[in-house]
């Protein structure tokens, strides 16, 4: 099974199974993921569902498109690996994907 | 699982957010999550967009998977909910049975307004609330038909674009002079009578509905001034009321919305409440206010939750809303109510893109962000470090590179 690690800010690792279909942001949200929160339901609309992709991840995963740019442009804790989760569709292939979360959800 | 129990009743999005959280607090005992939905918790926002326009199903807005809730031991219950006797600190169901609780969440939502006019009662005239609402309304939506919106809001804005992308006539009535009117300013609501215009939708201001008429099923709706309007279906968007019956009915303090302090307490401080259903003092606006929006019901049933366990958290999340009609993405920071001056970014008349900064005496306090996720992010920073006073200058050409860090 394709799992993906969700490395909190304080350093707390959680890990959960990647189910293809499901945007990154439900895998996190569907695994009591804390850190993660996903106020709009996955439209991009609020910024809630940031996240920052290991390096080593970001060519396979992508690069946040122009509608999650304007949403982070704004974010203190924004590097340049972050992403909305909410436009992450996960696939199998992300088997073994680690992301950090930011100290705050804005 | 055993243990105490607490029951929430209401499984929308306060609900199950009540319940999630209720977890990440560290519940040990038994969740209830009490519905009259037979669907697990799904989002609204997406009924009146993606679902009404045939882009998604139910099963694609779950709020979390099934999975979730066998998981997090967070037990659904479809039922409804006839009384709560607080004394006994049990609830009686529908079907007359009780089902005691240690702990009592009330997230009962608001329902549709009603419309009250002679016909209003006809088949075809349908409201936006629930994931059944959007399956008849989709069994009466076919391309050609004439749809008549009455209520110029948000959901009735979003309805006649998703109706409009099906390929329906769609007609909006609005009551007021312009639409929007309760929640934007002048130029905002100018400028959404212009898009849908645009799109081929019919937008009547100054419009009151005196009758609907029709056989059995709806065949037009009557104005005011004596003109009536053909209609395949009406869909009625004119508002919510707070569900607070149980609350009232059970003796706890209701004020235009099941009273809540900081805490998400009512006035019975063991029985939380959380959601649309609710009323609390603002400090920034000096009085009462019930909000209708997600995000403070998910805002409310996190710190509803932490009360529950017995921690100390305060709501203080400022509001903020968002709507999808056609390609424009509006999103909405803070309260406007009360503002004294509004100030530009960009030309609502000529452009698609553009923001509007609410300010009360010279103090920020809102923005409706039209394409402009990057202003909206700005002023929901700005807000929740305490609105500054800002030149107008700043705010009509914001630059965005000095307020990050």
């Amino acid at each position: 099974m394709a799992m993906v690690s969700f490395v909190s800010h304080d350093g707390e690792t959680h890990t959960a199974s990647l189910d293809e279909g499901q945007s990154l942001m439900q895998v996190a949200t569907n695994n009591a993921v804390p850190g993660v929160d996903g106020d709009c339901g996955g439209e991009a609309a609020c910024g809630t569902c940031h996240v920052i992709v290991d390096p080593q991840w970001s060519e396979r995963v992508g690069l946040s498109g122009p509608d999650e740019e304007q949403m982070l442009a704004m974010n203190p804790e924004r590097e340049p690996t972050s992403r909305l989760s909410c436009q992450m569709a996960v696939c199998d292939a992300w088997d073994g994907l680690t992301v950090r979360l930011p100290e705050f959800q804005m | 699982m055993t243990g105490p129990r607490a029951v929430i009743v209401g499984a929308s999005h306060a609900g199950a957010q009540l319940a999630a959280s209720l977890r990440q607090e560290g519940w040990t005992g038994e969740v209830v999550l009490v519905g009259d939905e037979s669907a697990l918790p799904y989002q609204r926002p997406p009924l009146s967009k993606a679902l009404l326009a045939g882009k998604s199903t139910l099963e694609d807005l779950a709020i979390r998977s099934a999975a979730f809730y066998a998981k997090q031991e967070i037990q659904l219950l479809d039922a409804t909910i006839k009384s709560i006797d607080r004394t006994a600190g049990h609830l009686v169901l529908g079907n007359g049975e009780s089902l005691g609780y240690d702990k009592l969440a009330l997230c009962t939502g608001a329902r549709p307004r009603r419309l009250l006019v002679p016909g209003a009662l006809l088949g075809g005239v349908y409201y936006l609330r629930t994931a059944k609402d959007v399956e008849l309304i989709r069994g009466a939506a076919s391309p050609g038909q004439r749809a008549v919106i009455v209520g110029g809001g948000y959901v009735g804005l979003e309805t006649a674009a998703s109706l409009r992308a099906l390929g329906l006539d769609v007609t909006v009535l609005e009551a007021t002079e312009r639409v929007l009117e309760r929640v934007t300013a002048p130029e905002v609501s100018a400028f959404f009578e212009r898009i849908h215009r645009d799109a081929g939708v019919g937008i009547r201001t100054n419009a009151l509905v005196e009758a609907i008429a029709g056989d059995t099923q709806v065949r037009e709706v009557l104005l005011s001034g004596g003109e009536s309007i053909r209609a395949d279906f009406v869909i009625v968007g004119i508002g919510v009321e707070p569900n607070t019956e149980l609350a009232s009915a059970s003796g706890l303090v209701v004020d235009n919305g099941i009273a809540i302090d900081d805490r998400a307490r009512t006035s019975d401080p063991g029985i939380v409440a959380a959601g649309d259903c609710t009323s609390r003092t603002m400090a920034s606006h000096g009085r009462r206010v019930r909000l209708e929006c997600v995000p403070s019901a998910g805002e409310q049933a996190k710190v509803a939750a932490a009360t529950l366990c017995g921690k100390a958290k305060e709501i203080t999340a400022l509001p903020w809303f968002w709507s999808d009609q056609y390609d424009v993405k509006l999103q909405i920071a803070g309260l406007n109510t009360g503002y004294d001056e509004v100030v530009l970014s960009g030309d609502p008349r000529q452009d698609r893109d553009f923001t509007c900064f609410y300010l009360r005496q010279g103090v920020l306090i809102a923005a409706d962000c039209v394409n402009r996720p990057r202003e909206f992010m700005m002023t929901k920073r700005l807000l929740a470090q305490g609105a500054p006073l800002l030149g107008r200058a700043e705010l009509a050409a914001p630059d965005l590179t000095d307020v990050r860090g």
